[in-house]
């Protein structure tokens, strides 16, 4: 067994980021300076954008442009943050021209795609801004007219002094406007005015997709543009020993062939540097396929990289890590992982007395789930453009954390941030891989070496066998019943290579007297990093399939055992620093039970499974509902209730809900990725097995709680509870539970791929 | 490398490549034509998708010497100004999510409609099921194909 050398393990970083869910939250205000930065007064030719604001520029002729200030990765925040604006500017939605704005976090805020933050975080500041710029817009028409301010009203894009009769367009006095100073502390409109926000509105990129307009990273380019790949190492745990390079170099369009180095020796690395290879060994041509086919003739000696030291420095948090060198396989793995359960864990939070409720129980009940390493599959591959040169990097594609890679950019290429430039395309996915920048600095690094614009691109197989996975978990859950069948502790103990999931302050914590979080970690030197709700992704299947487990063992509906404990959290709550607030979660439980119908006999030839969770400041519970299709399960149903507060555009919140529901079932049915002594054996979609159209459900009803809640979050909330629902009605379905993923393995339907992760 | 007389899009187009350079590349790197994408190159995602003389092909899997007179559509020559009618569909059901597999979906549909412009749920399944979507907007891409069905 590997010896631990650290406490730390690598990369355990997760839990202290916004990415991890859970309370933490990331805001800002708008203070002036944001609004003032680069602002440039009036012009009074048409077609000539004023700016009013860092998010508001208007034409004398009246066009009104909203800047994104977040990168788009499917989650239409390029619609749903511009209309945050529109409302409070008063401006007719459908005259409203969206941007991408550039990555400037002083003018836009953090720029940050990840954790379901962007509407936590924009919503504040977008109508603050919005309404900033409207009351410019008074203002100017007020001076102008000679009026009071209180008696000007706008309405869709146009100012109107009622006394007077005049009126006039935001064009004509954007000019003026843009003079004035931004004002500080205008107050929103109130929520019951809202005309735009809470009505649905189409996606203001969707003619671009469905006509193929370029807006992927993929589709970047630029004159002069060279195409490089990276040819990695097999497996994970082995390096570059030694590469010839000839028969490349004498393939049609190669121009180069070399060996880099991505961070220096010793140097430290932030929060978000994670990468799999130091050693890069570059084939650079003209096209992407003469690289690729030019890389199959290099001829390459890899070896063992060994154990190696890294010095992290996670936001301040500064440590060394020792990265094993052993060639993992999953299922020596979770040998290891199941002798390490057997030993002490590290406490993560005790209420009352467990030990000794545990021995006087009547009856305890225990069980261990299991999850794999996930790849993302983003469906657009890892790819960056740079262009770097003595002076300048530009650098463009699709990334979700422009401002935490821009730092590393400096440091690795030796050039102040002010010469930096990072353009942020669409995104072709993202699931949290790509708040992880490393592929930029290897495109930079790429770029200064052969001196030439250059696109990085990641084959389909560079992207799956790369790392950047979610961990290896595993978790014990148990119960202990008096002889009433009363729940009188809980005690949950979870693990993982290279970091547990556990989150000691979530539901059931504060529902019983006596409960015990513990968590404990073996070090790995396989990559980990966010992804869809990190850590929760995991919990939500363990613990969720416990609870009706548990639920069916004391004779209890698994709704209503559920609520019960709910109402004993709200009315009683046990310790200290419970997460979650209890009526919310029980209200999309009761929701989503009325919903269904759960219970009722009408559904009876359905496979009924129910699972809740909270996560990254929302609640989501779902139904799913199995047939047996061709003698395999089904989930031809799902009913799901969510919380996340105000819902900004419903349909397109409701269109993500559904994503979240058809890639839990997905990832539940069919995900994980088996290593084979450091080589993963999945690489492609040949081997990797991931949810199509005919095993999507018929129908996913979505509910939203109407509430006035600021909004809390939406791409991540949803998922999680889906595998524990899955897992519930696969029990109901299969008469069996299901506690290691993916499910699949125990019903293969012979299509591809049956992992036999377990020894 | 030779040099090959396409039509595509209604258009004639010369390209001077390598015999084996399979169509997505060649309508990516050499056309300048990004729409059509790539997701595998292994014929198991159906980003890649293009018409053949009308039928759906994965362009990932078809060298550029295979084309002959055959005539190419891909997204960007589907319509002239995106009504196609499941182009029209797609907005029309705000299909989209990242977006990334929506021209190939796209591609793969319109191939369908124009043989079966009636398909069954069990039609339409098995058309689709070579085209994954990561973001999982498969029950928008049914509706959407049902809705475009009535317009065909
Ligand atoms: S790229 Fe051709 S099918 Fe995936
Ligand atoms: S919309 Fe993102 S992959 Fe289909």
């Amino acid at each position: 067994m590997e010896k631990i050398k650290t406490n730390y393990s690598r990369r355990s970083f997760l839990k202290s980021t916004a990415l991890a869910g859970g309370g933490l939250m990331i805001s800002f205000s708008l203070v002036p300076e944001f609004l003032l930065a680069a602002k440039k007064n009036g012009t009074d030719l048409p077609g000539q954008w004023i700016e009013l604001t860092g998010y508001v520029k208007i034409t004398p002729d009246n066009n009104i442009k909203i800047i994104c200030p977040n990168p788009e990765f499917g989650q239409n925040v390029m619609t749903s943050l511009p209309m945050i604006v529109a409302e409070e500017l008063d401006v007719d939605w459908k005259n409203v021209i969206v941007e991408m704005g550039p990555h400037d976090n002083v003018k836009y805020g953090p720029q940050f795609v990840g954790g379901s933050n962007s509407m936590r975080m924009y919503w504040k500041p977008l109508r603050e801004a919005g309404a900033a710029a409207r009351h410019m817009l008074v203002e100017a028409a007020a001076q102008t007219w000679g009026v009071p301010v209180e008696e000007v009203t706008t309405k869709a894009g146009m100012l109107y002094h009622e006394k007077t009769g005049k009126s006039g367009k935001y064009g004509d006095f954007a000019s003026k406007a843009s003079a004035i100073p931004i004002p500080k502390g205008i107050k929103p409109k109130d929520l019951k005015n809202l005309y735009l926000v809470r009505t649905s509105r189409k996606n203001v990129e969707g003619l671009n997709i469905v006509t193929g307009k370029p807006l992927f990273g993929l589709d970047y380019t630029q004159d002069g543009m060279l195409i490089a790949m990276i040819h990695h190492p097999p497996a994970f745990g082995m390096k570059l020993k030694s590469f010839d390079a000839s028969e490349t170099l004498k393939m049609p369009g190669i121009k180069d062939v070399f060996n880099i180095k991505l961070y220096d020796e010793g140097s430290e690395l932030g929060g978000f540097d994670i990468r799999t290879f130091n050693d890069l060994l570059v084939v650079v041509g003209n096209t992407t396929w003469e690289v690729m086919n030019a890389r199959k003739k290099l001829n390459v000696q890899w070896e063992a990289a060994g154990e190696t030291k890294e010095t992290h420095n996670m936001f301040g948090r500064k440590m060394e890590v020792i990265i094993p060198g052993a060639l993992e396989s999953s299922d020596s793995s979770y040998k290891m992982m199941m002798e390490r359960a057997k030993e002490p864990a590290t406490l993560l939070r005790k209420d009352g007395d467990p030990e000794t409720a545990f021995k006087n129980a009547a009856q305890v009940i225990e069980r261990t789930y299991n999850g794999p390493f996930l790849p993302h599959n983003c469906m657009e591959p890892m790819n960056f453009f740079a262009h770097v040169t003595d002076e300048k990097a530009l650098l463009a594609g699709p990334l979700q954390a422009p401002g935490w890679i821009e730092p590393t950019l400096s440091k690795v290429l030796k050039m102040p941030p002010d010469k930096i430039e990072i353009r942020m395309t669409r995104m072709g996915g993202g699931f949290g891989l790509r708040a992880y920048g490393h592929y930029l600095a290897e495109a930079a690094l790429i770029s200064r070496q052969i001196k030439a614009p250059v696109k990085l691109v990641y084959s389909r197989e560079d992207d799956m066998t790369y790392g950047i996975y979610r961990p290896l978990y595993t978790a014990t859950y148990r119960a202990a019943l008096d002889a009433n069948k009363n729940l009188i502790a809980f005690h949950v103990k979870g693990g993982g290579m290279p970091e547990h999931a556990i989150a000691a302050n979530r539901f059931p914590a504060g529902a019983v007297d006596n409960y015990l979080a513990e968590g404990w970690e073996l070090p790995s030197n396989v990559t980990v990093g966010a992804f869809r709700a990190p850590r929760s992704n995991f919990n939500a299947v363990a613990e969720q399939s416990f609870l009706d487990e548990l639920a069916e063992t004391m004779g209890r509906d698994p709704i209503e055992l559920r609520l019960s404990l709910l109402k004993r959290a709200k009315e009683n709550p046990v310790g200290k620093n419970n997460d979650y607030d209890p009526d919310r979660y029980a209200a999309v439980l009761t929701m989503v039970k009325e919903k269904s119908g759960w219970n009722n006999p009408e559904h009876k030839k359905y496979s009924r499974g129910v699972a809740a969770y909270f996560c990254h400041n929302s609640y989501a519970a779902h139904v799913v509902d199995i047939v047996k299709r061709d003698g395999q399960p089904y989930v031809e149903r799902v009913y799901s209730a969510i919380d996340c507060g105000i819902v900004i555009n419903p349909d397109a919140a409701a269109n993500m809900v559904q994503g979240a529901v058809v890639d839990g079932i997905g990832n539940s049915f069919y995900g994980g990725m088996i290593l084979r002594e450091g080589v993963p054996e999945q690489n492609n979609f040949n081997r990797y097995r991931m949810i199509r159209f005919r095993e999507a459900p018929k129908k996913i009803e979505v509910y939203f709680v109407q509430n006035d809640i600021d909004p809390t979050g939406l791409g991540e909330p949803p998922f999680p509870p889906v595998f524990g629902a899955v897992a519930n009605a696969l029990y109901k379905n299969m008469g069996k539970r299901f506690y290691d993923q993916p499910f699949n393995k125990d019903f293969s339907d012979g299509v591809n791929l049956k992992p036999q992760r377990k020894a | 490398m030779a040099t090959y007389n396409l039509k595509i899009n209604g258009q004639t187009k010369q390209v001077d490549v390598d015999p084996a350079t399979p169509m997505l590349w060649v309508l990516r790197e050499h056309l300048n034509m990004p729409g059509t994408k790539y997701g595998c190159g292994v014929a198991m995602c159906g980003a890649c998708t293009i018409h053949v003389n009308g039928s759906a092909v994965r362009s990932c899997q078809l060298p550029v010497s295979a084309i002959g007179t055959s005539e190419i559509t891909t997204i960007e020559g589907l319509s002239e100004k995106g009504d196609h009618p499941v182009q029209k569909a797609w907005i029309e059901l705000d299909v989209p999510q990242c977006g990334y597999c929506q021209a190939g979906q796209i591609m793969t549909a319109a191939a369908l409609l124009r043989t079966n412009p009636n398909p069954t749920d069990a039609q339409i399944e098995a058309a689709m099921n070579g085209n994954l979507c990561r973001c999982g907007t498969y029950l928008r891409i049914k509706a959407a194909i049902k809705s475009a069905a009535k317009q065909v």
